[in-house]
């Protein structure tokens, strides 16, 4: 097609065939132009890519190593056990306030042992380089193990995200000497204790598998609870959307009759692929949770939520799929005496079912990146208590990956500009993931006539 | 073919699951974004010293909060709405007609509203007035009404530096707003004189004057902000000639980046509130659903917690964070232990 030219009804001008004419030439230029402006537009959408991702990985990579301090921690009985008896019951009143103190005491000890001059700088200040989360740390640890009280425990705690900003370069000692979160004295024995080895920075697994963690402690932030909800929600999309998006997608494009009320929902469900994903989060509020009575914040909401928006995605993909297989593999089944459900099931299917998983996982993947219908269904909220094992679990609170980036992104502390970058890149590894998967499967299955 | 088997089980794992949904043990609050960073904080830590799961605290502003909390009584319903601003007679009539009847109102203690510029600009010395003259629609000029000419802080006030006008403040949507609004902009139209200009150009009434009070300009000097404080403050970061208007606690975690300005001389500082010198400051509240304080379990120890003197009192975090501590809060507490309900509104 593309190099058949209409036959010229003027006589051929005379001239070489091996220079061009004038009008060749036109046309040749054309054909560069169009050229050049779609290279432009490549190179253009690529530009922006890499720009994107740059900023992500470069605000986010620091997210996945954070600053730890390990510290020796002699456990007061007369702090953390007043009583003195080891009942969990009465040692429980004890606060992380006052394993704080605890804390704090082992602190200014370790510094001191390290032999390091810390004249000018409060026991407070000292404290301080330490995250707020280790007192919780170590209140767990001491009732799970009541047996450790009066013994010397070794301690690794994160350290402050203004310590830890330091480390990664986002702290200096200007903006900390205009800081009132930390003086550039804390910084000068955070970097001592750097150089005595009680600092250290490594791999942070609490990023990954933590919970939550409020605006006094952004280094301890992690995305635990949003992975484990969004999986969730995306196993209860996979469930219900696949088989029902394939169910319906066969009876319309195979059984159905030809008639204006197929029109009808074939026009419905087109215009469903395009309604704001808000329009089902209202819808989810109004059915699921007012109506039918689930709880809040729930998986099972925001998967049923999740699993309206991806359908007519999932339609649409398998009724095109379905539409792609030759009739004469249909006639043929036919022709040797299959029912036309057994001509769909053993020979039509097969043969869409590349189409229809790569629809499936490219709903999936728009479903999980879905931050607005959740907005309404009470999802984009603070949990930190991880969902239980399924099938409890999907009735337990949670929170979801891009929701988590929306929260992170509207705190106060600059540290958590870092994990909200961290978030989205871990958000992107599950898409790039499942779109990979997509790929994969399509490759493996597709077959050519 | 498994689909029809993937069909049914799916269908059934999901009948099975809404079998065993239980009751609910965990607390669940919505509501304003001011109070959601101490509401985490509170939240945070109930969880870590109390056998009580973390309560999940959600945000989406003072208003839709008071609404969820009167949507009814029930499992499917939120226990606390976290709130800027005061309920309202609406919001009671609303949480009467779905059966919420007793709410208790918790005053967790004071935010201060302060305005921040760009580090590396000028000082600022405000006056409520300035704000008024610079950012109302009509001001008065040798005693008539015009439209707001000024274009420059200089031109509002010969003291302020010499920088085009250019106000990042909360959108209408903001509890905030509602603050800046009565305590800058009509407080400093009724310090000018204006809102008396007003009222006889209106032949003496002064509803009306209020409200031109509180017409801001349009022309561009005044830009409403629809999202949080992060997003102005990467406004003034791309623009270093503008003012933002930020919490305190918001700013005293910025403090690197911004310069605080004074208002009526006094610096904002958690002290400066607490006295009262400081004029731009507001209570901040919950608000308790009575009904579940019995069912939800530990609903009563973390509102008891919340206004506990370890977590709300002047050395808590709640007020390293930024809260100014209330006073009153012993009378909080009694008035927690003994359950009190709200009474009618008094105004």
């Amino acid at each position: 097609m593309t190099d058949a030219t209409a036959p010229e009804a003027a006589p051929p001008e005379p001239g070489s065939l091996f220079a061009p004419d004038a009008r060749t030439r036109r046309r040749n230029a054309a054909e560069r132009r169009f050229r050049a402006y779609g290279l432009g537009a490549v190179i253009l959408s690529i530009l922006a890519l890499v720009l994107l991702l740059t900023s992500v990985i470069g605000n986010g990579a620091g997210a996945f190593r954070q600053t730890f301090i390990a510290i020796p921690v002699t456990l007061d009985a007369a702090i953390v056990d007043p009583r003195g008896n080891r009942d969990i019951e009465e040692m429980k009143k004890v606060t992380t306030i006052g394993y704080g103190r605890q804390l704090e005491a082992s602190m200014v000890a370790a510094v001191a042992a390290a032999g390091l001059q810390s004249e000018g700088i409060s026991d407070k200040d000292i404290a301080g380089l330490l995250s707020k989360e280790a007192a919780a740390g170590l209140r767990n640890r001491v009732l799970a193990d009541p047996e450790l009280v009066g013994q010397t425990v070794e301690v690794r705690a994160l350290a402050n995200g203004r310590v830890d900003g330091f480390f990664k370069g986002r702290v200096t000692m200007e903006s900390a000497a205009l800081d009132s979160n930390i003086t550039p004295e804390q910084l000068v024995l955070a970097q001592r204790l750097r150089e005595a080895g009680l600092i250290t920075i490594a791999f942070n697994p609490q990023f990954l598998f933590g919970p939550d963690a409020s605006e006094l402690r952004p280094e301890a932030a992690g995305l635990g609870v949003a992975i484990l909800g969004s999986a969730y929600m995306m196993f209860i999309v996979l469930v219900l959307a696949l088989p029902i998006g394939v169910a319906a997608s066969i009876y319309l494009e195979e059984f159905a009759p030809k008639n204006r009320w197929t029109d009808l929902i074939e026009v419905n469900i087109s215009n469903l692929a395009a309604v704001p994903s808000i329009v089902f989060g209202i819808l989810g509020l109004a059915i699921f949770i007012n109506f039918m009575g689930l709880p809040q914040s729930a998986p099972i909401v925001g998967g049923l939520v999740l699993t309206l928006m991806t359908l007519p995605t999932i339609i649409i993909a398998t009724r095109a799929s379905l539409k792609a297989v030759p009739p004469s593999i249909r006639d043929a089944a036919l022709g040797v005496g299959a029912s036309k459900m057994q001509a769909i099931f053993h020979h039509v299917l097969p043969l869409a079912m590349p189409g229809i998983l790569t629809g499936t996982i490219i709903g999936l993947a728009q479903a999980l990146g879905e931050t607005a219908p959740l907005l309404l269904i009470g999802m984009v909220a603070f949990v930190r208590e991880f969902p239980a094992a399924p099938p409890e679990g999907f009735f337990d609170p949670a929170s979801a990956l891009p929701v988590q980036v929306f929260n992170f992104t509207q705190r106060a502390d600059p540290a958590f500009v870092e994990r909200a970058s961290g978030a989205i890149i871990v958000l992107l590894v599950f898409l790039v993931a499942m779109n990979t998967v997509a790929i994969i499967l399509r490759r493996r299955f597709e077959r050519r006539w | 073919m498994s689909l029809l088997k993937l069909t049914v089980s799916s269908l059934a794992v999901v009948a099975a699951s809404a079998g065993v949904a239980a009751a609910r043990d965990n607390i669940q609050t919505a509501g304003s974004s001011t109070v959601l960073p101490y509401a985490t904080i509170v939240a945070e830590a109930f969880g870590e010293n109390f056998d009580f799961p973390t309560p999940v605290v959600e945000s989406g502003g003072s208003g839709a909060g008071r609404k969820k909390l009167c949507e009814g009584v029930g499992e499917n319903t939120i226990d606390i709405a976290n709130s800027s601003s005061r309920i309202k007679q609406s919001d009671i009539d609303l949480c009467a007609q779905n059966g919420v009847n007793e709410i208790m109102e918790v005053r967790i203690g004071y935010d201060g509203i302060v305005f921040a510029s760009d580090i590396g600009g000028p000082d600022f010395a405000f006056t409520p007035a300035d704000w008024f003259n610079a950012l109302a629609a009509q001001i008065v000029v040798d005693g008539q009404v015009v439209a707001n000419p000024n274009g420059r802080w200089n031109q509002v006030n010969p003291a302020l530096p010499d920088q085009p006008i250019l106000a990042f403040i909360p959108g209408t949507k903001h509890g905030t707003r509602e603050v800046f609004d009565e305590k800058v902009i009509v407080a400093g139209c009724e310090e000018s004189g204006a809102m008396e200009a007003f009222a006889a150009a209106n032949g003496g009434d002064e509803d009306k004057a209020h409200d031109m009070c509180m017409a801001l300009r349009t022309d561009g000097a005044s830009v409403d902000i629809d999202g949080d404080y992060t997003e102005t403050l990467s406004r003034i970061d791309a623009n270093k000639n503008a003012i933002g208007v930020f919490g305190l606690s918001f700013y005293q975690n910025n403090t690197d980046k911004l310069k605080v300005a004074t208002m009526s001389d006094v610096v904002p500082s958690v002290e400066t509130i607490a006295s009262g010198d400081y004029p731009v400051s507001r209570p901040l509240f919950f608000y308790v659903k009575m009904a579940h304080l019995d069912v939800i379990p530990g609903l009563q120890e973390y509102v008891e917690f919340f206004v506990s003197d370890e977590m709300a009192g002047p050395d808590g975090p709640l007020a390293a964070y930024g809260l100014v501590s209330d006073p009153e809060l012993a009378a909080t507490q009694d008035m927690i232990a003994n359950r009190v309900p709200m009474g009618p509104l008094s105004n």
